[in-house]
């Protein structure tokens, strides 16, 4: 192991780490009055991050040298393209925050700090080689979102999601490490590459029960069906920019991760696995789009519109093939800018007095109130639903064909089916947005680092970004080849 | 011989004791049916060799995390009286453990002595060196190859630490007078804050 070459890949981890050490002392000295500047501060620590792992995208350190600290640590283009659309959602998650906690007075200097250490923790989990790096990047991150989500720690529902979250986070991290040490006591080894040449092509009771257990833990993480149960109370009792980071960049993670354990660790237990992720994905699809028609909590509604998504994702990583984990990549970017930009929408929503508008009621005619927010709310949710010409239709097309590709016929005529019964509860928003009786609560509308998100955001899926589509499925195509070439 | 015995006795009880803290009504006997649980972990560990661990196991586990179990379950709303009544019939159970746990040290310790338990081989894990402790062996591993995942732990104990103080420190407004000066602190001489007297038996001291 050549340790200079080790920290040379690892160089975006490296920059976040010092900045964060920094970045705390500076809150400690400087008190939450500079939360601001510190904030400033984190986001420009992770463009530089983010700058520092687009080298990595070309594919050009695929490969063997690619491979850090003894093969626990890859830093493929892969892994690249994850870190990048994280360090970005953790960007937006820090700059909308200063707003939204001021009107509080809750806005504390540890805020930017915890959610750098967050995306250092999911930056080490799509960099993943083995179990054990696995789970220090998963901890990381959970034990960062744990206190994310308890931040307001005076308001009961804010310390309810905090809890809710740790008592079932602890539990899944007990359930991921028990398949993890049926994975080393049957394989021998905790590296990816070494359990799938120990496991060969066939698959031993013993192994495959700890292959289940760890797809279990990691389900619990991207909150697949049926390990979702958390989702909509930790999303509505959260802080609303400590939701939006939930329900990005961690879901960008332990996606990206969980099919690099599904097709490095267990490449020659491919149908082991496929069935286990083909339930998931369908249960999360109807679970999704089922569950979302009763709410009336637009945070609710959204981490519903969550679950449905990651279904749609795990359609991809089920086909198993180089254009399905190709297809999962190109929908998380969709996803991540679709996500973002409706909880910013959100944020954007607050009467005179600074109370966010949170309910369907709320936001009753709001296209004669505040038609800016109106108009970009009705393309996201639009695009949400995959109705054309947006991108989130484009999403949804190349994850089908992929399925379809891969002979899943059948999970991508249900995947379809359940898709328009998602589309429902997306035309419910805007139709309660443009038809129906304006409520009678003001609407003001702040923030100009929150309207720069949405606008971007919206300009992102709207039928421009069929502009990008062609190189971003090149990017996609080179960082999914990246999972196929170790293979 | 003795290897074999030892393990399936550990292993035994390690089992039921961990069946009986989830299935003991009292919060207290299951905390301590806990560190019979991590005791006999620690023998197991002893066995296959890895000693260290097992100290570890000891102390950290039983030493520190036990007792720190048994203060929070204390502070649980638990008829205390009924527990006091209780001690006297619970003594020989108490007493019974200890026993337990006393013959398991002599048994470990025997067990350690006459060798390792050969494991099912695992051709890739890492080889000891040879005639190196336990401790030699983990402090060469971990800040070598292990270097990575060693530090990003310690990132996981820093946010642990920024957790407990965001969640729980708060300013209080008006506290400034007692708030703590640590110049005046340092400023401060030994004659300033004693005063030595020799008082007359009988008399008192003024102070």
């Amino acid at each position: 192991m050549n340790l200079t070459a080790s920290l040379s890949l690892i160089a975006p981890e490296l920059v976040l780490s010092a900045s964060s050490l920094i970045l705390l002392l500076m809150a400690a000295w400087m008190g939450d009055r500079h939360t601001q500047t510190i904030s400033w501060l984190a986001a420009l620590a992770l463009a530089a991050a983010t700058i520092l792992a687009v080298p990595a995208l070309s594919g050009g350190a695929s490969g063997l040298s690619s491979e850090a600290f003894g093969g626990q640590f890859r830093a493929d283009a892969y892994a690249a393209f994850a870190k990048i659309l994280i360090y970005i959602a953790a960007i937006a998650s820090i700059l909308v925050a200063p707003a939204f906690f001021e009107r509080l007075r809750a806005m504390r200097a540890e805020y930017p700090v915890l959610i750098v250490l967050a995306t250092i923790g999911m930056s080490i989990m799509v960099s993943a080689n083995d179990l054990m790096t696995l789970y220090i990047g998963l901890e990381l991150n959970s034990l960062a979102s744990y206190v994310l989500a308890a931040f307001l720690r005076n308001e009961t529902r804010s310390a309810e999601a905090g809890l809710k979250y740790f008592v079932l986070g602890a539990l899944a991290s007990g359930i991921l490490l028990f398949g993890m040490s049926l994975l080393y006591g049957f394989t021998g080894t905790t590296n990816f590459a070494g359990i799938e040449s120990a496991l060969g092509g066939g698959a031993q009771t013993g192994a495959l029960f700890g292959l289940i257990f760890v797809l279990a833990g990691l389900a619990f993480k991207i909150s697949a069906v049926p390990f979702h149960m958390w989702t909509p109370d930790v999303y509505e009792g959260a802080p609303t920019p400590v939701t939006l980071f939930f329900a990005s960049a961690p879901k960008v993670a332990a996606v990206t991760l969980t099919a690099r354990v599904a097709l490095e660790a267990f490449g020659g237990q491919v149908e082991a696995w496929r069935q286990i992720v083909v339930f998931a994905a369908l249960a999360s699809i109807v679970v999704g789009a089922l569950g979302a028609i009763g709410q009336t909590n637009l945070k609710r509604l959204l981490a519903y519109s969550s679950i449905n998504n990651v279904g749609f994702l795990l359609i991809g990583l089920a086909a198993a093939s180089l254009a399905g984990v190709a297809a999962m990549l190109a929908y998380l970017v969709v996803y991540v800018a679709m996500t973002l930009g409706s909880f910013v929408a959100l944020l954007l929503l607050q009467d005179r007095t600074g109370e966010p508008l949170e309910t369907l009621g709320d936001i009753a005619g709001l296209s004669s109130r505040s038609p800016g927010v109106a108009w970009s709310l009705l393309v996201l949710m639009f695009s949400l639903a995959g109705i054309p010409p947006l991108m989130g239709f484009w999403a949804k097309f190349v994850v089908f064909r992929a399925a379809v590709e891969a002979d899943l016929l059948l999970l991508a005529v249900i995947g379809i089916a359940a898709s328009v019964i998602g589309a429902f509860y997306y035309i419910k928003v805007v139709k309660v947005m443009f038809f129906d009786e304006p409520a009678d609560r003001e609407v003001a509308a702040a923030g100009g680092v929150n309207w720069a998100i949405l606008i971007a955001a919206v300009l992102f899926i709207s039928p421009l970004g069929y502009l990008l589509t062609g190189w971003l499925g090149t990017l996609a195509n080179t960082a999914a080849s990246a999972l196929f070439i170790a293979a | 011989m003795i290897q074999t015995f030892a393990f399936y006795l550990f292993a035994v009880l390690l089992i039921a004791s961990a069946v009986l803290v989830i299935t003991s009504r009292n919060p207290v006997h299951a905390v301590l049916w806990l560190i019979v649980a991590f005791f006999n972990g620690a023998g197991l560990m002893v066995l296959v060799g890895a000693e260290f661990i097992a100290a570890l196991l000891v102390i950290v586990y039983v030493g520190a995390v036990a007792v720190l179990f048994l203060f929070v379950v204390m502070m649980l709303d638990i008829d205390f009286a009924e527990l006091r009544a209780g001690f006297i019939r619970h003594f020989p159970l108490g007493v019974l453990i200890a026993l337990v746990l006393l013959a398991e040290i002599v048994l470990g310790v025997g067990a350690y002595r006459a060798g390792a338990l050969e494991l099912g081989a695992a051709g890739v894990a890492a080889e000891p060196i040879a005639g190196r402790s336990n401790i030699d062996n983990i402090g060469a591993l971990l800040y070598t190859r292990y270097l990575f995942l060693f530090e990003s732990a310690g990132l996981i104990l820093l946010v642990a630490m920024i957790g407990a103080i965001v969640l729980t420190h708060r300013e209080r407004p008006g506290s400034h007078k007692t708030h703590q000066n640590i110049d005046r602190q340092v400023r401060r001489r030994p004659q300033d804050a004693t005063v030595m007297t020799r008082p007359d038996v009988g008399q008192g001291v003024e102070l």
